[in-house]
């Protein structure tokens, strides 16, 4: 402990702002934190989900039974977010198919299973020990080449984070690791403190930005050594060291801790001149343009009691988390909980063939000791200690009524969307109500109240539409009809007045003429019929289309 | 194999609402000692009626609300109820009395506006107002303290008095509040409201036997009683400081003022801080957070509210204290504050 504060005395820079709210759960870092990362033994196959990220997938460029070297590309890079895929390692395309994947919903996705021959056989690499004569544009498409999305959090592809256009005033490095249990990032910044200042000064290149914030919590003081010898006597980037207290890791709440200023609601940090990356992050862009490797691998954080074998580990996408687990000693208990992340925002997984993919940053197995599952969920009984701890401001208590109540005006308007689902309300309320659950379900069913709102508006401009057609259709036979009889008419007036008429001549022929007359009146007048009870019939349709 | 699928967050600091509402009565115990000490054992046969008529009835109203009988009473809250009304009526009250305004505070005030957390109204104070509206007599009818009293009782003649409203030797509760010189004797705060009108300054009302120290003989130790307790809850976090603080400045402040300007007419703030149910009021009562306002700022204003009110009834009103009429003012005025006190959320300031 006085290590620590050692530490905070010699870096502490100046912390300007604070957030409100925030819990302190027992961390639990160790003994995760102080063991070096392991690697681990190929596993006997890799399931690569084709959408590993936000945004949509790309063209699969690989068939099954192909032999793929370590880092060939596996996907085309799609559309506007797309971000390719890589083989981990050198092996052979066994299935392309699905696969339940990494996601609360254990639903399955479209995945390409690799098997590894255990070659480690590379492909072609572009490495670049020299970047500062490469054109930024040219910089960022080597880091979507490469596949790199966001490690910290939601995943989103970095590349596109870095192409914003407005001046930054400071890139912010995040290394905090607020949530407990986790030591991926801390062990990362532990062993890899130079590849990370690396990273973020080709990150500070790209964004053209000379002041680096690098935040780590005050209790990794490892970290924060490493780090503080990295940096050396590099001006541009501050370290700071952020007191422990969660979620100081999120993003608006870190950039309210260091720099005082809020992000506006529904923008962008970029918006306020500011832009956040994950230590991991950083390390990924450092392989990738320096050492021309694409993301194949990142540390997760392997705890949790029902682990003997706690620590961290290099795993590459793809790995099945049940090999995680093997290689770790997993004594399960009855109704064992499997959480991918940590114990304050991570889910827990149905199955344990899911496999690792880019933002995977712990597997906590915990026995039901040390993380008891909650108890029967009480009444609200409007204690206000969720609202105490909420870094957000909001009132979860009303949230909750609301949410209920399923009255998502009210909900809108207690700004439900500026909750950023960090589980410190969950975490204290007395009644032991799963808050964090009820926003989610809240904000889909407002999310799906604007979409089905959004396809009914689009479904009435379409009949509109079609009554407009059938309208002028309508009218336009009208017109046509009322044309042909005028014609008719003044055929009739000008045959009457023809002064030489036959019809008088008494032959056989006036008489035959007639007859044929007759009949094309009598065809003229069933067709017409026809076509009116058809009319008629449209008519009807089109009312009833109304109704429905 | 199978595992077990939950919503985040995974742990819990587990305080939860039981846990809370039985350290509310532990922090009781300091009080409702001293109350047992002036006002006789009578206090326990209170609290024992109260609490049982207060599971039954939760009991009764979770099962015709189609719930689990048991699962209301894990929660402790009716008992917590039941012991703040009945530590607010006088311990020789006929049994009655009690039961009747535990069975409005749990099966009206609680179970009819549809159960825990939904309570509009803080139910032992909306119980005590039902009795004192009901039965005036019997709901004044304090015992001078144990110490100044020329009557002490028996557990047995307690029992008897609650029971049948007659000690076994035949006196009435009316009988047994004559001093020694056959004067009633009453509480302190009536003390002072009755002796004002009849012209009596403070001074010479402060000589009356009804006084010692800084306040009412009896009361002013009950009341450090509760203090000492209220402090113990905030200590544990069980509540935070905004609502008794609150009410103690809403109370006093208003108190020191009128005090300076007219020390003879007014009682000052430590008077009115150590009296009736203040401090029982403050850390116990008003601190109930259903009936309160949610935010911090809310809470302030809700406290300084309900002191504020107390004050004036105490000052001008009709009661000699108002402490149960107060928090129902305020509990009305809760979801007005709610709604102008609600915090900015991060990132709509500016």
């Amino acid at each position: 402990m006085s290590d620590v504060k050692t530490v905070n005395r010699d870096f502490n820079t100046g912390i300007i702002g604070q957030f409100p709210g925030g819990v302190h759960p027992p961390e639990r870092k160790q003994p995760a934190s102080s063991r070096p990362i392991r690697r681990l033994p190929l596993p006997a196959e890799l399931i690569l989900p084709v959408r590993q990220h936000i945004g949509p997938s790309g063209k699969v460029l690989v068939e099954v039974g192909e032999r793929v070297d370590k880092g060939q590309r596996l996907t085309e890079a799609g559309l506007s977010q797309g971000l390719p895929l890589h083989a981990p390692t050198s092996g052979v395309i066994a299935a392309i198919e699905e696969r339940p994947t990494a996601h609360a919903s254990g639903l399955p996705e479209h995945a390409i299973v690799i098997h590894p021959d255990g070659e480690e056989r590379w492909g072609n690499k572009h490495a670049l020990p020299d970047y500062h004569d490469i054109e930024i544009s040219r910089l960022l498409e080597l880091v979507q080449e490469a596949g790199i999305a966001g490690l910290g959090g939601a995943g989103f592809p970095t590349a596109q984070k870095l192409a914003q256009q407005k001046p930054l005033k400071h890139l912010i490095i995040n290394g905090v690791e607020c949530e407990p249990y986790i030591a991926a990032d801390d062990r990362l910044m532990q062993e890899y403190a130079d590849d990370i200042i690396a990273g973020t000064r080709i990150l500070q290149y790209i964004t053209r930005c000379n002041s680096v914030l690098f935040a780590i919590e005050d209790n990794k003081p490892e970290a924060i050594k490493a780090i503080a010898a990295a940096i050396d006597d590099d001006t541009q980037i501050q370290l700071k060291v952020v007191p422990t207290k969660y979620p100081s890791g999120g993003e608006k709440q870190l950039i309210e801790l260091l720099t005082g200023h809020q992000v506006p609601s529904g923008k962008l940090p970029m918006d306020i001149g500011l832009l956040m990356q994950n230590v991991g992050t950083a390390y990924a862009v450092k392989r990738a343009i320096i050492h021309g490797e694409p993301l194949l691998e990142r540390v997760v954080t392997l705890t949790g009691e029902a682990l003997e074998q706690r620590g961290n580990v290099w795993a590459l996408l793809g790995t099945p988390i049940q090999h995680l687990l093997d290689e770790s000693g997993f004594n399960p208990e009855k109704k064992q909980r499997i959480i991918m992340g940590g114990p304050m925002m991570g889910f827990t997984l149905p199955s344990t063939e899911v496999p690792v993919i880019k933002t995977t940053n712990c597997i906590l197995a915990p026995t039901d000791h040390e993380l008891p599952a909650p108890g029967p969920e009480l009444a609200c009984i409007r204690c206000g200690a969720c609202s105490d701890v909420c870094p957000a401001t909001l009132q979860p208590q009303q949230l909750q009524w609301l949410a209920k109540a399923k009255d998502y005006d009210e909900l809108e308007k207690h700004h439900l969307f500026d909750c950023i689902e960090c589980g410190a309300c969950a975490y204290v309320c007395p009644s032991e109500i799963p808050l964090v659950h009820y926003y989610r379900k809240a904000k889909a069913e407002v999310r799906n109240i604007a979409r089905e709102k959004a396809k009914a508006e689009q479904a009435r401009k379409r009949f509109e539409a079609r009554q407009e057609r059938l309208e002028r259709e309508k009218q336009e036979r009208l017109e046509r009809h009322r044309k042909a009889a005028e014609e008719r008419k003044k055929m009739q007036q000008e045959k009457a007045s023809r002064p030489d008429s036959k019809t008088d001549s008494g032959d056989e022929k006036p008489a035959e003429k007639s007859a044929a007359v007759a009949a094309a009146i009598a065809r003229a007048k069933a067709k017409k019929a026809a076509q009116a009870a058809k009319d008629n019939a449209d008519e009807d349709s089109s009312a009833k289309g109304n109704e429905s | 194999m199978s595992f077990k699928i939950a919503p985040s967050p995974h742990g819990h600091n587990q305080r939860n609402t039981s846990e809370m509402m039985r350290w509310v009565c532990y922090a009781l115990v300091p009080g409702v000692l001293l109350q047992s000490y002036f006002f006789g054992p009578g206090v326990w046969f209170q609290i024992t009626l109260a609490v049982a008529t207060a599971v039954l009835a939760e009991m009764a109203c979770t099962v015709a609300r189609e719930r689990p009988a048991f699962s209301a009473l894990r929660d402790n809250t009716a008992i917590v109820t039941a012991i703040l009304l009945a530590i607010s009526i006088h311990s020789l009250a006929p049994w009655w009395v009690i039961v009747i305004g535990t069975l409005f505070a749990i099966v009206v005030v609680k179970h009819v506006y549809g159960g825990m957390g939904q309570n509009l109204f803080n139910p032992a104070m909306a119980g005590y107002v039902l009795l004192l509206i009901s039965f005036p007599v019997q709901m004044t009818n304090w015992l001078p303290a144990s110490t100044i009293s020329e009557h002490s009782l028996t557990l047995w003649q307690t029992l008897h008095t609650i029971l049948f409203e007659y000690t076994p030797a035949g006196y009435s509760v009316e009988q047994l509040r004559a001093g020694i010189d056959g004067v009633t004797m009453a509480t302190p705060l009536d003390t002072i409201k009755t002796e004002l009108t009849r012209g009596y300054t403070l001074t010479e009302i402060y000589q009356g036997p009804e006084f010692s120290y800084f306040a009412g003989a009896g009361w002013q130790w009950i009341n450090l009683g509760f203090l000492v307790g209220g402090l113990l809850l905030i200590q544990q976090r069980i509540i935070s400081w905004h609502i008794p603080l609150g009410f103690l400045a809403g109370l006093c402040l208003p108190a020191f003022i009128a005090h300076i300007f007219a020390p003879d007419l007014m009682p000052g703030p430590i008077v009115h801080a150590l009296s009736g149910a203040t401090m029982l009021g403050a850390f116990f009562i008003a601190t109930d957070p259903v009936s309160a306002a949610t935010s911090n700022r809310g809470r302030v204003i809700f406290a300084l509210l309900i002191g504020f009110i107390v004050f004036v009834i105490r000052s001008w009103g009709g009661y000699p204290d108002a402490v149960a009429f107060a928090v129902l003012l305020a509990n009305m005025c809760v979801p007005l504050i709610d709604r102008y006190t609600r915090p900015v959320v991060y990132g709509h300031g500016d």
